[in-house]
């Protein structure tokens, strides 16, 4: 009210200024009001909403013309004023050393980055046709939830298309140029490519199905083939230029699985010959890829909720609790939904103890330790990583243990722990509820003995942390072991790994015959990563999701935080995944490379944005930020222009990558 | 910070004139009305009343009622607005008719043949990947069609708009740092304009019998360019090749069919003929490529012999809609309005584009007929009358065939005379017109090249006055003739796009000439390629008067730069054929019936020379009816140009196509205009 009694003022001053004119006047004061009782209507609360509404309306056009009539540069102008001027954009910068356009380019979009269309839906989805499910403003979710989840999964036998549902992946540069309005993914690259003169032409969107496994993309929408035909294509369009191809997060994996697909001989290849790839690909330049897969993928299968969440919920405990919003019913349909899609199994950690650590023993295992010497010694060069070794075994971080039930699991030592095997446990058919059934997500089949049979083995390594998803959820397992594995190869020339479950492990194929080719691996570090879990059951109804992550188990010195231990990496792969395959598994001729492809690490050290005007900032390491990163630019750039690793100045390394791959004892 | 801070003592002021007027003004009681009431109650509304008073004290200003109004349609406008998110997204009471697809689906048709669509001009988009400073915003946005969020940024820069869809004058390629690059997928013609469909319903419907983007394929090509330089340039040409390849392979070894639009059909054309020449100048697809890989052509108003509006936008960079416009509001397009030269700037524009230069009649007199005789000749335009006087007309022609009786010869519009300056001289009879030479348009142009060149080069500026004089002199122009006129007044262009285009007649297709690529676009001066299974079909609209030829005059400005002639929009004829200058024919509103169906009913039809293996050919016409009612939008039954394409009964035939039927299935040829009898007036040998 007050606001408004103020705005009102001016006009009383006016009507002050004329009554003081009339002052000696006093028949002429006392009829003054008069006139003015008659035109005034009374002020009644919808009017002055009305009038209130009308004020922001006017000051907000106001507003949007001034800003609409400001000459474009003027934003840049006034963060130049502020931070001082900026860089030029590395597109710039390399077109000016003459550099231009000479590979063709294909991009190769993760998870969750690309978008999805709805070709085919059900009655619900009226006015959706060609609009996307997935990606831009999401908007259908807020409006129509459960047909949203409805369209989203998939079938829950064949990890295929539901019936009467055909949601395809958006094809072209706009498939993941930008996830949501202003939400950057490529969208800077490719403006970056087109500086150095590249186009449509010359730049190809790998765009893929990311929910189906990534075998199904080729029997559904054989989009295997069509990558092969349209990097033949752009091969034989630019003179015969090989392609350098970028994938990005999951992406990594997909197009691995496509390199070994491509040579393999027709019915479950591409029958492209086993010199395909030395005749096409110049370079792989990976952008932080999970070739080891992400610890994150366990507790999204496990319960559904990622560190997150997991925040949220111990930030107002009570919210997600009590079931407001329904919350935790959505919850489980988001669980219900994430779990028909096959490609989150791709990224279960693969090679088991060997890379991911035991039960006292982890490749990162002094980390948190020498994280802090790191500061004190101002050392971001790779060479002062001797420094560290003074740190007592005792006191390392058991990041072998990837989930543990309960803080102190977490931290007792190997021999104390009392495991009583699960995997024999029964699993109680004690459903009371049938409601549940509303939602299916395999925890009803459980029972309270399943449940607690989980609990009671207390610590879970990268290997039977499989064993654990087999048991609580066996049939999507069983739906994903069949495209995917989590193993490492005892030798390479089984025959058994002709077949394609194994080829986006990186453990268990072998890179093509061509020695020619070059991989990159580039990536962020100096952002906390999540690696291991502590859990606990969660105390309400059987009708939700049993297992939680404890947020109150806390550790600061030990990167324990809400439940989440955490290491080295771009915030969602761990640098040991990204790395390990370059600095050691491919390194020079080993068994997984035997023609000795060339591999060159490219790390990029995290620095968040200095101002908010630079929005998600030029030096990010974050994992999906990092491909607005200058310097990462820069280097693909390069490469596309026709530079070699040796070039770009070979390795490029802050992280302990180096130290850690040592560690690991994998035959090579 | 200053104004902040201005504005925190404008408020202390407010507040403190505020006290200081009440205790002025006494603050008495007025305006509320008193009841009788008891002594407390009194009290105790005596300070409600003052409290009341000090919160509105003076009525209302006029910027309170500005206010209030806003607000209240804001308000007003938000509730509409919720209301229209909370109703049920399918309200049962406004539920269209069932779309064709859905219907069809239930028949049991399912995808069967990829899909192959093939944008025409205009109608696809265009995305900028290098501009000026000027245009840095726009950065792959899109310049052209499908505009979205992104036209305010245009229309705050019309110039620089401009400037980056003309193409270089001399190569007609990019100009230097300008590239601008036609939008890929769906996305590139499936809207023109938000709400404007072009391919999207058909889309829609080849989606219900299950076709998605692995099978269906949008040849987005810039279509400002002459169709070998998108292959120089872009590679479209090499990529629908391997698009076409990369469908039939993934698809189980399945022939597509091929629906270009519009120009779209003579890009096509001219792919036909690329795809199977050796490597250098074609795509080196060898002799059995469109045999092995197409199964069927299905034209949508194709403009196989180019349209004749295409004269009058390259002459006056007008059409009817324009001349309409002029007609309307006389001063508008003169006056140099906001110092927007809008015609001069669309002239200068679209005259850097090679592709419009395709669009021009081809065949010469022998199709699109001479001083007396055309084609169309007996075509009568009053549609309704045209069925009761059918009979009539009939004993006519077969009078007129034996004595050609001086009325009939004056009844028949003179449709030949593609432009004729002043409306007697499209009328009388070729005899009566005066006999100028035309040798005048051999001769070089005398340039006045005293006058500074304009800012808006058209070419007209080279150009003096007394040249323009005789042009008009000379009354009338056939189809060669204009040829002529247009190498006359615009030199530069005509020698660029003639380098890609020609308009003629083989004499003899063997020739090895004809292997240049400026031929294959002309379905006159090229060979289908030997693919006797292929089919091909016309699809278009009739019933629609559409532009065939124009009366002219000078425009009367005397000014320098601007175009010297412009269509005599005041002459109307005593029948609807000839209203605002300009003469109608039957077609789909923007390419008459003759053009899009000549070829399919008699070039090609059967084994000519034009087709040596005989290679199936059908007419499928659709008769245009307006749409019923508003809630119709564009009309199921509509035969419009680009309207056509939310036909029911085009989709149903294009579905079907799709699904695996042949031709005959579809009932052959379906003719409702007087195509057969024009066809059989055109003496082309086969």
């Amino acid at each position: 009210m007050s606001l408004i009694r103020r705005k009102k003022a001016p006009e009383s001053k006016n009507q002050e200024a004329s009554d003081a004119n009339l002052t000696d006047d006093e028949n002429k004061k006392k009829k003054q009001p008069l006139p003015t009782k008659k035109t005034q209507k009374s002020w009644t609360c919808l009017d002055n909403c009305c009038w209130f509404i009308g004020c922001i309306c006017v000051i907000w056009w106001l507003l949007l013309f001034s800003y609409n009539a400001m000459p474009a540069s003027f934003p840049q102008f006034v963060t130049e004023a502020i931070t001082g001027p900026w860089p030029d954009p590395p597109g710039v910068k390399i077109s000016k050393e003459g550099l231009s356009v000479k590979h063709p380019v294909v991009f190769v979009p993760g998870i969750v980055t690309g978008g999805l269309e709805l070709w085919e839906g059900h009655n619900c989805t009226e006015g959706l046709f060609r609009k996307r499910l997935w990606g831009g403003t999401f908007g259908e979710v807020y409006k129509r939830p459960l047909c949203w989840v409805e369209h989203m999964s998939l079938d829950n036998e064949t990890g295929m298309d539901p019936e009467g549902v055909r949601v395809r992946p958006v094809t072209g540069l706009v498939a993941a140029d930008y996830f949501a309005a202003g939400y950057f993914v490529w969208a800077v690259l490719i403006a970056n490519l087109a500086r150095i003169g590249y186009e449509e032409k010359n730049m190809y969107m790998a765009s893929y199905d990311w929910r189906l496994s990534f075998q199904n993309t080729e029997a559904r929408d054989q989009t295997l083939s069509r990558i092969k035909s349209n990097i033949e294509l752009m091969v034989a369009t630019s003179g015969g230029k090989k392609a350098v191809i970028i994938p990005h997060s999951m992406g990594v994996l997909y197009f691995l699985h496509f390199m070994k697909w491509v040579e393999a001989p027709a019915p479950m290849g591409g029958g492209g010959g086993s010199d395909w790839c030395a005749k096409h690909i110049k370079a792989v330049m990976n952008i932080g890829g999970p070739f080891l897969g992400v610890p994150k993928s366990v507790p999204g299968l496990l319960s559904a909720e990622v560190r997150d969440i997991a925040v949220l919920r111990a930030v107002a405990p009570g919210v997600l609790e009590k079931d407001l919003f329904r919350f935790q019913m959505m919850l489980q349909h988001v669980m219900k939904m994430t779990r028909t899609w096959d490609s989150t199994m791709s990224m279960l950690p693969k090679g088991g103890d060997t890379i991911w650590g035991g039960l006292d023993w982890s490749p990162e295992e002094d980390y948190c330790h020498g994280r802090r010497d790191h500061n004190h010694n101002d050392t971001n060069t790779p060479d002062q990583h001797k420094t560290k070794n003074h740190v007592s075994p005792d006191k390392n971080t058991n990041y072998g243990r990837i989930i543990s039930f309960g803080q102190k699991a977490a931290y007792a030592a190997a021999s104390e722990l009392k495991r009583i095997d699960f995997r024999d446990a029964v699993k109680g058919k004690t459903v009371a509820n049938s409601s549940c059934q509303e939602v299916w997500t395999e925890y009803h089949e459980m029972g309270y003995g399943g449940i607690d049979a989980a609990v009671e083995y207390q610590v879970y390594t990268a290997d039977e942390v499989v064993e654990l998803l087999e048991f609580v959820a066996p049939k999507m397992m069983a739906r994903g072991s069949a495209h995917f594995s989590y193993g490492i190869a005892e030798n390479l020339d089984d025959p058994k790994y002709d077949h394609y479950k194994y080829w986006s492990n990186p453990l268990e194929t072998k890179l093509p015959n061509a020695p020619d080719m070059e991989i990159y691996t580039l990536y962020g570090v100096g952002i906390p990563t999540e690696r291991a879990y502590v859990y606990r059951l969660s105390n309400s109804a059987e009708c939700s999701i049993p297992f939680q992550i404890d947020t109150s188990a806390d550790h600061a010195k030990d990167c324990l935080n809400d439940g989440v231990f955490t290491v080295d990496g771009d915030e969602t792969v761990p640098a040991l995944s990204a790395g390990f395959m370059c600095a050691k598994g491919w390194r020079g001729k080993t068994r997984f490379n035997p023609s000795g492809i060339k591999t060159y690490i490219r790390e990029y050290n995290h620095a968040p944005p200095a101002t908010f005007l630079e929005g998600r900032g030029t030096q990010s390491g974050a994992h999906v930020d990092i491909m607005g990163n200058f310097a990462l630019i820069e280097d693909v750039l390069r490469v596309a222009a026709g530079a070699t690793g040796e070039e770009l100045g070979g390795d490029h390394i802050y992280s302990d990558i180096l130290k850690w791959s040592e560690k690991i004892n994998l035959s090579l | 910070m200053l104004s902040f801070a201005s504005l925190l003592r404008f408020l202390r002021i407010c507040i403190f004139e505020h006290l200081k007027c009440c205790s002025l003004l006494g603050c008495k009681s007025y305006g509320t009305p008193e009841k009788k009431q008891s002594p407390d109650e009194k009290v105790f509304q005596e300070i409600k009343k003052s409290r009341n008073k000090r919160q509105k004290p003076m009525g209302w200003k006029c910027v309170d009622n500005c206010c209030w109004i806003v607000g209240y349609l804001c308000t007003t406008s938000w509730l509409l607005l919720f209301l229209l998110y909370i109703v049920p997204v399918s309200l049962p009471g406004l539920k269209g008719p069932e779309i064709p697809g859905a219907r069809l689906k239930r028949e049991g048709l399912v995808a069967n043949h990829p899909v192959v669509l093939v944008p025409g001009i205009i109608t696809g988009g265009l995305e900028l990947w290098e501009g000026k400073p000027c245009a840095e915003p726009l950065f792959r946005k899109r310049l052209w069609g499908g505009w979205g969020s992104g036209f305010t940024d245009i229309f705050r820069r019309p110039v620089c708009w401009m400037d980056h869809l003309s193409l270089h004058y001399e190569t007609g390629l990019d100009p230097p740092g300008i590239r601008v690059r036609p939008a890929p997928g769906l996305v590139a013609a499936d809207y023109f304009a938000p709400g404007y469909f072009v391919w999207a319903i058909l889309i829609e419907n080849l989606a219900q019998i299950g076709y998605e983007d692995r099978n269906m394929y949008m040849a987005a090509y810039d279509w400002r360019l002459s169709f070998q330089n998108t292959e120089v340039r872009d590679r479209s040409l090499s990529r629908l090749k391997g698009q076409i390849e990369i469908m039939y392979a993934t698809n189980g070894d399945k022939k597509v069919v091929v629906f270009p639009h519009s120009m779209g059909a003579v890009y096509f054309l001219h792919f036909l003929k690329w795809v199977e020449l050796p490597a250098p100048v074609g795509g080196g697809g060898g002799s059995g490529w469109c045999a092995k890989y197409i199964k069927a052509i299905v034209n949508i108003g194709p403009t196989f012999l180019g349209v004749p509006k295409a004269f009058a936008t390259i002459l006056s960079a007008e059409g009817k809609d324009i001349s309409l416009i002029r007609a309307m509001a006389a001063g508008l397009l003169e006056s140099e309005f906001l110092g927007l030269q809008t015609i001069e700037h669309v002239m200068r524009v679209s005259r850097t584009w090679d592709s419009i230069v395709s669009l021009l009649p081809k065949g010469g007199e022998t199709v699109w007929g001479n001083l007396d005789w055309s084609p169309e000749e007996g075509y009568n335009c009053e549609s309704e009358e045209k069925r009761q006087l059918q009979a009539l007309s009939k004993e006519n022609n077969t009078r007129s065939s034996t004595d050609k009786s001086l009325f009939q010869v004056k009844h028949h519009k003179k449709y030949g005379r593609i432009i004729s300056f002043g409306k007697e001289a499209s009328e009388v009879v070729s005899s009566q017109l005066p006999t100028f030479s035309k040798d005048f348009m051999h001769s070089s142009t005398s340039a006045n090249s005293s006058t500074s060149r304009g800012e808006f080069w058209t070419e007209y500026d080279d150009m003096s006055r007394e040249n323009f004089q005789k042009i008009a002199e000379n009354k009338v122009y056939t189809t060669t003739d204009l040829l002529d006129l247009l190498r006359y007044v615009a030199p530069k262009m005509m020698q660029r796009a003639e380098a890609h285009y020609s308009h003629g007649i083989a004499e003899n297709l063997e020739d090895p000439k004809y292997n240049h690529h400026k031929y294959w676009s002309n379905p006159l001066e090229t060979m289908l390629p030997d693919a006797p299974d292929m089919e091909t079909y016309c699809m278009y609209g009739v019933g629609i008067p559409t532009e065939r030829s124009y009366v002219y005059k000078m425009s009367p400005s005397d000014r320098r730069k601007g175009i010297p002639f412009r269509i005599d929009n005041s002459a109307d004829g005593s029948d609807s054929c000839l209203r605002g200058g300009v003469y109608f024919v039957d077609g789909d509103e923007s390419v008459p019936v003759l053009s899009s169906g000549f070829m399919c009913a008699k070039g090609w039809r059967g084994k000519t020379r034009f087709n040596p293996s005989g290679s199936a050919t059908y007419v499928r016409e659709y008769r245009h009816k307006p749409p019923s009612s508003m809630l119709e939008g564009r009309g199921l039954e509509s035969a419009g140009h680009v309207d056509i394409m939310g036909n029911v009964a085009l989709i149903e035939d294009v579905l079907r196509i799709a699904a695996g039927a042949t031709g005959s299935e579809l009932g052959g040829d379906r003719i409702h205009s007087d195509l057969l009898k024009m066809c059989n007036r055109v003496n082309v040998p086969l």
